[in-house]
């Protein structure tokens, strides 16, 4: 289940005791550690895909690796087979589908996630009803755990999380560019299908690693709500993708916090320091625009 | 003999003893009036790129379930609650009643988090009680539904398939030029508001019958099999609530035959079917159109 409650000597008004106690089991230890490589992963990622206009891609991907999941099981298979093969192919099905922003084909566009996000799920549903039980760690899976982390998954998520970092930075300027002017980086040259495809591979694999560690619903949590604070606040790529890492790291770290002196759930916290914090970003936005008299900064970015 | 053999073997004997179960009529009753609703809906959701919106209500619903559960309410309640006051919510946000997906998808992972607060509200304060309650939210349950709950479903989807009937000249013209319709006088901005409602609506009520995690099949599917296969509005629009409810229907007698299948899977496995073929269908003239077509 996802209750922490481990907090036994309570919350004390010593705030440098509390981080002390916080520090002292290694089961948060690896909380933190892995709560931070996914931070900044799934920031950077996060980054791109609020810029894209993929945030429903994005949510489908973080949820159609438990069916990938329960077949592999289902099959005598080892389940990471199941979460990067579900996750892999949904990146390409969706990579297929060409997008544009006229109207019918952004619609038909919005019809394949959708198909592809439900017919998934309905898959995992049958997996999970011929296999029989495994009810309680859906549960898990979908709204997510940080407990029970081992250091050698903490390793590979940092591996991971590192090749994935690589092949992002490798492919950052022109996924830029064709972000912003798909026809004019296709005359230059740049091969935007292919880097289209390459991101939604990116998405789908991180989303698929750090699933199995965190859930779904944190994934999700963790790829939007930083990013998409940080693009209320700037324009400029860089400082963006800074911010949106900074955001999902004290989303993190305080979401944790929280859940250890806390009954409820670390999904909870997270997801709501996270939201606080995209408020708070939104309403700064408007105060500055209304101050600088000048178009929303958001106008600044492209569509 | 089983109920799949006797399907096989007798089709016409199979059907009828079929439908002598209670709960089988309950399941085409309510079933078929939620496909209804979900095809109608399903294809403006679809036509208006609001797919994500829709999932985002689906999810909404199973919060407002559980939370109903932990307040220890009626959980239709939570359901129709949250849904309704969350599309309204999205109207208001978004410019011209659409919000951002980005928007969209913080608010509704914040939904989910808090639907993880409620569960664990729900499973902590009630001894006994294990995870399953929420499961159901998430994958429904059609063979489960009573026959009052069915005859409840099927009314609340006619209404819903009458509403979108009733505004579906204007919402087509909104949907396709909105800055024209405006100003021709179309209150685009009302009927945006309006749909979101009923898209809540209904996904409140087919949270209860397929479930929260495969509402989103219901509408989107038909309804994007049915814009590849014509270009004409109201034709795609009747088409998508056909294909809808005859996935449905296929889907339930499917899942009596074969009992191990879910009612969900079967329902979404034929509505997938159905895209496929049109898929497949159209991908010559898409081609030769140069892939869109007005």
């Amino acid at each position: 289940m996802t209750v922490l409650g481990a907090g036994t000597g309570g919350l004390t008004w010593d705030l440098g005791q509390d981080v002390r106690e916080l520090l002292s089991q290694h089961f948060m230890v690896n909380a933190f550690r892995a709560g931070t490589i996914v931070a900044v992963l799934a920031g950077a990622i996060g980054w791109f895909m609020v810029l894209r206009r993929q945030t429903f891609a994005g949510h489908t991907l973080a949820v159609i690796s438990f069916p990938g999941a329960a077949g592999a099981i289902l099959a005598g298979v080892s389940a990471s087979f199941g979460y990067f093969g579900a996750a892999i192919a949904g990146a390409l099905v969706i990579a297929a589908v060409p997008r544009s922003t006229s109207g019918q084909a952004r619609s038909q566009e919005s019809a394949v996630i959708g198909t592809v996000q439900a017919f998934a799920l309905a898959c995992g549903a049958l997996f999970v009803s011929l296999y029989g039980g495994f009810l309680n760690s859906l549960v898990g899976l979908l709204f997510g755990t940080f407990l029970g982390i081992s250091d050698t998954q903490v390793t590979t998520l940092l591996v991971v999380a590192t090749a994935a970092l690589v092949v992002l930075g490798a492919i950052a300027r022109p996924l830029f560019f064709a972000t912003v002017d798909p026809d004019v980086a296709r005359a230059r040259g740049v091969p935007v299908r292919l880097v289209s495809t390459v991101f939604l591979v990116l998405l789908g694999g991180a989303a698929a690693e750090v699933s199995q560690v965190t859930g779904a619903l944190l994934v999700f949590a963790l790829l939007v709500m930083p990013a998409a604070a940080a693009q209320r606040l700037t324009a400029r790529p860089g400082l963006g993708v800074g911010l949106t890492v900074v955001f999902g790291i004290v989303t993190v770290w305080s979401g944790l916090g929280m859940a250890y002196f806390s009954v409820y759930p670390v999904g909870f916290f997270v997801t709501t320091v996270g939201f606080a914090i995209y408020v708070l970003a939104w309403a700064w936005a408007l105060v500055a625009a209304r101050l600088a008299r000048r178009p929303m900064l958001e106008a600044a970015v492209v569509r | 003999m089983t109920a799949s053999a006797a399907l096989v073997v007798d089709p016409v004997t199979g059907l009828a003893h079929m439908f002598s179960h209670p709960f089988i009529r309950s399941a085409f009753l309510g079933g078929t009036g939620i496909a209804v609703a979900s095809g109608l809906v399903g294809y403006f959701v679809v036509l208006r790129s609001q797919v994500f919106s829709g999932d985002a209500l689906s999810h909404v619903a199973v919060t407002g379930a559980l939370g109903a559960l932990a307040a220890g309410i009626d959980v239709a309640f939570g359901l129709y609650g949250a849904c309704v006051v969350v599309a309204i919510g999205l109207a208001l946000l978004g410019a011209r009643g659409r919000a951002d997906d980005t928007v969209i998808g913080s608010v509704f992972a914040w939904i989910l988090g808090l639907g993880a607060l409620f569960l664990t509200i729900y499973t902590t304060s009630s001894s006994g009680v294990d995870a399953t309650s929420g499961i159901s939210v998430l994958f429904g349950s059609i063979f489960g539904l009573s026959s009052g709950r069915a005859v409840a479903d099927a009314t609340v989807g006619l209404g819903i398939a009458v509403g979108v009937v009733a505004i579906a000249r204007p919402l087509l013209f909104a949907s396709v030029d909105d800055a024209v319709a405006s100003a021709r006088g179309v209150p685009v901005r009302a009927l945006g508001f309006v749909f979101l409602v009923l898209v809540g609506v209904t996904a409140a009520a087919a949270t209860q019958a397929v479930g929260a995690l495969l509402l989103l099949g219901l509408l989107a599917t038909p309804a994007g099999a049915a814009q590849r296969l014509t270009a004409r509005p109201f034709v795609a629009f009747a088409l998508s609530a056909a294909i809808a409810v005859g996935s449905t229907w296929v889907g339930l007698v499917v899942s009596y035959a074969a009992p191990t299948v879910p009612p969900s899977f079967g329902i979404l496995a034929a509505a997938v079917g159905c895209y496929v073929v049109a898929w497949s269908a159209t991908l010559g003239r898409a081609r030769a159109h140069g892939a869109v077509r007005g």
